[in-house]
């Protein structure tokens, strides 16, 4: 079977900065594909190039069987490309409830009507209070995005971004400034969403790494310099140097 | 939500005397400035859906107030003349014609300002939708055939079947009507499918993407939806005044029509209503002693911004909280 996620040769440069440096992985079906390395190393920039925000130098980015290395944003979300950000990115007007209706909406389709109540759109609705009612947030519906702690926003972003029901997921650290309650939370969500669809989790916390990726790729300076299961990557000299090193020291 | 409407209909029902107080109390200007005050608040509401509830804060609306004026007045000036727009379009002064030309035309501008003005934000937007309005403004100008610079006196206002639209008060009534049909217009827009993407687009355009939502193309709708609006309200105008002149243009009309929507209230429905008639009825008060009416204007202006967030709608507001 083929991956519903393949990069091939991802160049891109900032100035002179090579950020993304021939950069190839693939993320198969079902599969949670977890991408770890240093700060700075080029996650971000690589997450942003799958989304269509970064237009890449040189390479080629496939979905579902599709090449969509020059396709906008939003055509690669109805391709089934779902993302949350590191930096958590809500609509901070809005409550909770809102904002995953809103994201519901948007996969609806029909936004370009302008006689119709959006508060009125019962399947919308009827979707949001379910999903809220079995997760972590269902006491918080009625709060406003400006008020909510920052573990409950990343839980946010993950619901409305599963919303979606995308074909993979990229997940741009999750668990950051999570607490370690709130990291179990946040693995046991993911885990739960295995079947749903496939993942490309970027992560520093080590533990969640372990726990939920299939397979591992890492990327130092912009170079995937290693790739493989867990056990491969926990044995690898060179990853123990460049990275798992800093950690035990 | 009844209540809303309960005051809604209040409001009309006071406009709609405006003509017999004005009679009665022998103040026959009331009707005129009212009416105004009306066009001025139709005008701004329109600015508002793009600035309040979109976030794209366009310095050229008054390109759009001008152009449906102008369309009016065109179209008079070819009836009167006996010729045609080109040669080829005959001249009219039926307003169930002239009014829906005047929305089509300032639609097919905003497309135009929009497609080439939209992929930029922030202050880079601010003076492309400027230099756009400057430039239907000297473009206006240099049209000798329609009067340049003193622009075209329509004589009669135009015609609607069944109405005598030579009586003040009948014409006054009719503006009523396209401003309160606009007003609910407006408030049906924000609570749809189509606002509510809207409004996500003012708090977050990366996030709206990230759900698959191709923002400018929705941007660019409600940027059309916006300058039809403003040339509904130009039209109108034009239609009050029997006037269309490149002074409905002016950069300066664009900069009143913000500050009425900052003075009543961003993103707010009654607002820009609210702030048409606090401005005008101040400019048209204080310009009867001084010629130097803009610098109170504007130190209203500053007050209101600052002690009130959310302009005069939220000094409402705060009022009707307090009297609890
Ligand atoms: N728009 C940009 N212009 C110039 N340089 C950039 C830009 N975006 C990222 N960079 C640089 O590219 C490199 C990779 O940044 P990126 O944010 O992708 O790292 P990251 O791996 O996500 O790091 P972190 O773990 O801190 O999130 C960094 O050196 C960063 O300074
Ligand atoms: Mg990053």
């Amino acid at each position: 079977m083929s991956p519903v996620l393949d990069i091939a040769g991802l160049v891109k440069t900032f100035g002179g900065l090579t950020a993304t440096d021939h950069v190839s992985l693939t993320v198969d079906t079902g599969e949670i594909h977890a991408l770890i390395g240093p700060n700075g190393a080029g996650k971000s920039t690589l997450i942003n190039q799958i989304c269509g925000e970064i237009i890449p130098n040189a390479g080629q980015i496939h979905l579902a069987g599709r090449d969509v290395t020059r396709l906008p944003p939003a055509g690669r979300v109805a391709l089934g490309l779902g993302r949350t950000f590191q930096i958590t990115s809500l609509l901070d007007d809005m409550t909770v409830r809102e904002n995953l209706g809103l994201a519901i909406q948007a996969r609806e389709g029909g936004n370009f009507r302008i006689f119709d109540r959006a508060a009125k759109r019962n399947e919308v609705w009827d979707e949001a209070d379910s999903v809220l009612a079995g997760s972590a947030l269902s006491a918080r519906a009625g709060v406003k995005v400006a008020d909510l702690a920052h573990g409950e926003k990343k839980q946010l972003e993950l619901l409305m971004a599963l919303s979606q029901r995308p074909r993979v997921l990229l997940l741009d650290e999750p668990m950051a400034g999570l607490g370690h309650v709130e990291s179990q939370q946040m693995i046991e969500a993911l885990n739960a969403a295995r079947g749903e669809c496939a993942m490309l989790l970027v992560e520093h916390d080590m533990e969640a790494v372990f726990a939920l990726a299939d397979r591992i790729s890492v990327l130092v300076y912009g170079r995937i310099i290693a790739a493989g299961t867990a056990e491969e990557i926990r044995a690898n000299p060179a990853v123990r140097e460049a990275y798992l090193g800093e950690e035990d020291a | 939500m009844k209540r809303d409407n309960l005051v809604l209909l209040a409001v009309l029902i006071l406009l709609a005397l405006v003509p017999f107080a004005a009679e009665f109390t022998g103040q026959s200007s009331w009707t005129k400035l009212v009416g105004q005050a009306l066009i001025y608040g139709m005008a701004a509401a329109s600015l508002n859906f793009i600035l309040g509830y979109g976030g794209m804060v366009s310095f050229g609306h008054a390109a759009f107030f001008g152009i449906g004026g102008y369309v009016v007045g065109i179209l008079y000036h070819h009836f009167d003349a006996g010729t045609a727009f080109l040669g080829i379009i005959p001249g009219t002064d039926q307003m169930l014609v002239t009014l829906p030309a005047a929305v089509l035309v300032a639609g097919l501008a905003a497309a135009l300002v929009g497609a080439l003005s939209l992929r930029t934000g922030g202050v880079q937007f601010i003076m492309i939708t400027l230099a756009f309005a400057q430039m239907f403004f000297f473009l206006f100008i240099s049209l000798k055939t329609y009067g340049g610079e003193d622009g075209i006196m329509v004589r009669r206002t135009n015609a609607l079947p069944g109405l005598n639209m030579k009586d003040k008060a009948t014409l006054y009534w009719v503006v009523l009507a396209f401003a309160a049909a606009y007003y609910l217009f407006l408030r049906r827009l924000v609570r749809s499918s189509f606002g509510q993407i809207i409004a996500g687009i003012r708090q977050n355009e990366r996030r709206m993407a990230a759900m698959g939502i191709s923002t400018l193309r929705y941007k660019l709708y409600a940027f059309i939806l916006s300058g039809m609006g403003a040339g509904l309200a130009g039209a109108l105008m034009v239609n009050f005044l029997r006037f269309a002149s490149p002074d409905m243009m002016h950069w300066t009309r664009s900069g009143e029509l913000m500050v009425m929507v900052i003075l009543g209230g961003v993103g707010t429905l009654a607002g820009p209503f609210i702030g048409a008639g606090a401005l005008f009825t101040l400019e048209t008060t204080l310009a009867r002693y001084t010629e130097h009416w803009m610098l109170p204007v504007g130190i209203l202006l500053l007050v209101v911004v600052l002690t009130s967030k959310g302009g005069l709608m939220a000094l409402i507001a705060k009022l009707k909280g307090g009297a609890k």
